[in-house]
């Protein structure tokens, strides 16, 4: 019965102007959540080029299709313990809004769990949070089926300062 | 019926800007009394179709100063007035102000009034302070301004019997006019064919309509009327004159002197009373046609006037992304023969033997064959002639050789040059700059000319040209030519060299592309500053070209850029160090060779140099620049490709030389951001991407780098 529930609450939420759809993913154990409009498409990980004297987060570039995309490695970008890449890593590919062009980039995650519908209101303002996730770039905290879901701000994480402290050399 | 006139605002707004070009070429044609009637006819035109568009999309500001300026070029087309250089270059200024307007059109802010009213003052003082021609015209403006005190209007339509395919309705207009006051109308009949021949989309008739100022309306403004005929004015005969009550019916309008008239009044007896409902009130028509013709001095024949301009329009129209046919066809063609390829290839796949091998090669290098002349083809769309970036250059060495009192004639060949669009947008600002310093410093003024015993008048001449996969274009002046030992003087004066260097001739003057150098006495708003011309060279050296100076002293000055044709594809050496392949641009590259351990040498303990026959050339471990593992430390399996960037040569340490081939540029910047040393990136055959190299940028990281590095290299170099 909760099953059912559950799904007639978020087809109530699919047709309320007050929410919005956001997928989510797994990065250390943890979920965070994206605005599912800005998430262009979901590939597999594959080799990348390296560009040189970058940061290390930014993994390189990919060919999309005949786009040069940069690739971020968000655990290497959160300064989280690095893993293998294994089978369920993927690269989100995401349109981010920038102030003079929007870019497309794409993100490494763990893996993507699911689709969810947030109302606005189920949307919480984010303590001040110290750790490897700084403020900037959490949009707010949530909680699906129990669990805490960090909104995650994807213009402010991609266009902010470190990536563009590239043109300084990194040594 | 309305409709939404904003979606063709922006048409409108493209269509002046190529008006005002035509305007500003005509009127420096005008100038320099070269034009013939076409010119001023096709300013005319241009002024005449900026006004009646900005009327349209009630742009007053740009419609009501259009008019000034129409008044006066119709003079001039009329030749009721001289043309003058005074009368040129108001309405050179008022071209700008034009411009302004637009731009803030475009933006929708409220244009700077000022300037516009200022210059329209400007105008109309020329306009009335006129020479003795210039007087009609002015009573012509006089009573323009005591017209509207007459009765109404006595207006004269005769369309031309194409005038309904044009989408006009005569109905509607009669309508409009029936709005603005009592109507009287009278059709002449007299062009009407037999009824056999009648063609229902032609028009037969024509009028004379009588309208009278009503009471509860007033007078009634002529500009109004105008209004109504605005679209047909191209296509009809039209006259408006004011209506006299006590116009008398025998008086001889100089009129009748024409056939045509002589023709209507005949057509007179034809003549049938029609009725136009317009809200309650029904006018019957009672005068005869010609009878209340009242004289008419000033006033002449819109249309007959029109006709020759409308026909001439298509001719100087220029488009702004335009592609010839022929261009377009000879694509479709290489796609047909693509196509053709592709099904050939595919049928050898179905049953593929090995005795096939040999069409299958055929096959594959059709494919090749076909791909390049596509992709040749599809660049040649790009590109577009070089005149687009030269039509600048006449106002402005009209405009400064005014304000420097010079003399000053510019010579452009080669127009017709094409160029890649992109680069051509990159390559006008220095184009400017180098052709403000020609006149500004190289043209000298026409004493000193005289003096030195050249024509008072100096000449500057762009000349562009192709010359193997690049554009060639060059600036240059008759004038006085850089002074060496100023330069030479200047530059030991900051320190820039010593007087010990021996450098010569070409050195000497290259030290204009100095960051900061300046030999112009005095610095003027033109140029002199010292800024500027390292900016030249840096942004073409950004376009992947290159900009040289050659001068004789007392003969003139030669600046030579060179411009790869497109930015979009390049030739380039695929190179391997380590993992990661890269690509060398191939016009940078001069040679490659395998290492000779004996020949590295270091400076210093840290520098490596290479002893190239009788040159040292800096050693660029491109692993250690780039910070990659390379797969070799060996120098002997290591190959050296020897680069020209910005600042000399360079042997760039590679692990191995790939295939060279031609690659299409893609932008870091589109999704990241500029990485020194790599000019782009592109995607090769197996779909992975490679990065290109830059060469400047990447020699220059190499000198801030290897400083820092501290390493042993004898072991390496030992191997």
């Amino acid at each position: 019965m909760s099953d059912i529930q559950d799904i007639v609450g978020e087809l109530d939420a699919l047709t309320d102007e007050n929410a919005e759809q956001y997928l989510t993913f797994v990065l250390a154990g943890e979920e965070y959540a994206i605005d599912i409009l800005r998430v262009q498409e979901i590939k597999g990980w594959d080799k990348v080029t390296t560009l040189p004297r970058t940061p290390d987060y930014l993994q390189g570039v990919i060919n999309l299709r005949g786009t040069i995309v940069p690739i971020v490695d968000l655990r290497k970008r959160f300064n989280l313990p690095e893993i293998d890449y294994g089978p369920t890593t993927v690269v989100i590919v995401l349109k981010v809004f920038g102030e003079e062009h929007d870019r497309i980039m794409g993100i490494i995650v763990d893996a993507v769990s699911d689709v969810h519908n947030l109302k606005y209101d189920s949307i919480r303002p984010a303590p001040e949070i110290k750790g490897h996730v700084d403020n900037r770039f959490v949009n707010g905290l949530t909680t699906i089926n129990n669990k805490m879901v960090v909104l995650m701000d994807i213009d402010a994480l991609m266009n902010s300062a470190e990536m563009d402290e590239v043109e300084q050399p990194a040594a | 019926m309305s409709i939404d006139l904003s979606q063709f605002k922006q048409t409108f707004l493209e269509e002046s800007d190529e008006g005002l070009d035509v305007l500003e070429s005509g009127l420096l044609a005008l100038d320099s009394g070269t034009a013939d009637d076409e010119v001023i006819h096709a300013v005319f035109r241009a002024a005449h179709s900026i006004k009646g568009g900005a009327g349209t999309f009630s742009l007053t500001e740009i419609a009501s100063f259009t008019h000034v300026m129409e008044t006066l070029l119709d003079e001039m087309r009329d030749g009721r007035r001289a043309i003058s250089k005074e009368a040129i270059n108001v309405l050179l200024n008022s071209v700008d102000v034009l411009r302004e307007l637009l731009d803030a059109a475009r933006d929708d802010v409220s244009p700077e009034m000022g300037r516009v009213n200022e210059v329209q003052a400007k105008l109309e003082a020329v306009l009335n302070a006129g020479n003795d021609q210039a007087t009609e015209a002015q009573q012509d403006a006089e009573s323009e301004q005591k017209e509207p005190e007459s009765d109404g209007w006595v207006i004269k339509f005769h369309p031309h019997e194409h005038m309904l395919r044009t989408g006009n309705d005569t109905v509607r207009m009669f309508k409009e006019l029936a709005a603005l006051g009592d109507l009287e109308n009278q059709v002449d009949l007299s062009g009407l064919p037999e009824f056999e021949h009648m063609d229902p989309e032609l028009s037969y008739l024509s009028w004379t309509v009588h309208l009278k100022n009503n009471e509860q309306q007033g007078p009634i403004d002529k500009a109004v009327i105008e209004e109504i005929f605005e679209w047909v004015e191209d296509d009809c005969d039209l006259t408006i004159e004011p209506l006299i009550s006590q116009a008398d019916d025998t008086s001889t309008s100089e009129r009748l002197d024409s056939p045509q008239a002589a023709e209507t009044q005949t057509a007179a007896d034809n003549v049938t009373p029609i009725t136009v409902e317009s809200d309650s009130q029904t006018v019957l028509s009672k005068e005869p046609a010609a009878g209340v013709q009242p004289p008419s001095r000033t006033q002449q024949s819109v249309g007959a006037q029109q006709k020759p301009a409308s026909r001439k329009k298509k001719v100087t129209e220029t488009g702004s992304i335009r592609v010839g046919t022929d261009k377009i066809d000879s694509l479709i063609n290489m796609v047909g023969e693509l196509v053709i390829t592709q099904s050939m290839l595919s049928q050898m796949g179905e049953d593929f033997s090995m005795e096939k091998i040999e069409d299958l090669r055929e096959g594959l290098a059709q494919l090749e064959r076909n791909t390049r002349e596509l992709q040749e083809s599809v660049m040649r769309i790009r590109m577009l002639p070089i005149s687009f970036s030269f039509q600048r250059f006449p106002r402005l060495v009209h405009d400064l050789s005014q304000k420097m009192n010079k003399k000053i004639e510019l010579k452009m060949l080669g127009e017709q040059t094409e160029l890649d669009k992109t680069v051509m947008e990159k390559i006008g600002d220095p184009l400017v700059h180098l052709v403000r310093n020609s006149l500004d410093h190289g043209i000298e003024d026409p004493q000193t000319r005289l003096a030195a015993g050249k024509s008072e008048t100096g000449t500057i001449t762009l000349n562009a040209y192709h010359q193997g996969g690049f554009i060639i274009i060059e600036i240059s002046d008759d004038g006085a030519g850089l002074p060496r030992d100023k330069l030479l003087n200047k530059a030991i004066e900051k320190g820039l060299v010593t007087e010990q260097d021996n450098l010569p001739d070409e050195k000497i003057y290259d030290l204009i592309f100095h960051p900061g150098f300046s030999t112009a006495d005095q610095v003027s708003d033109i140029s002199g500053r010292g800024v500027g011309m390292d900016v030249v060279r840096k942004n073409i050296k950004e376009l992947g070209g290159n900009v040289d100076v050659s001068t004789e002293e007392g003969k003139g000055t030669t600046f030579t850029i060179r411009l790869p044709l497109t930015l979009a594809i390049l030739d380039g050496q695929l190179v391997k160090v380590g993992n990661e392949t890269y690509i060398i641009p191939l016009v940078s590259i001069i040679e490659s060779l395998e290492i000779e351990t004996d020949n590295i040498n270091t400076i210093a303990g840290t520098t490596e140099v290479y002893k190239m026959r009788d040159e040292y050339i800096p050693l660029v471990r491109l692993y250690e620049v780039f910070d990659v593992q390379p797969g070799t430390h060996r120098l002997q399996d290591c190959l050296l490709v020897v680069v020209e960037g910005d600042g000399g040569k360079a042997g760039i340490l590679v692990d191995d030389l790939l295939s060279q081939q031609q690659v299409v540029i893609k932008s870091l910047e589109t999704n990241y951001k500029r990485i020194q040393g790599v000019s782009g990136a592109t995607i090769l055959g197996d779909g992975t991407v490679a990065l290109i190299l830059d060469m400047s940028g990447l020699l220059t990281l190499a000198r801030e780098i290897q400083p820092a590095q501290n390493y042993n290299n004898q072991t390496y170099a030992n191997g």
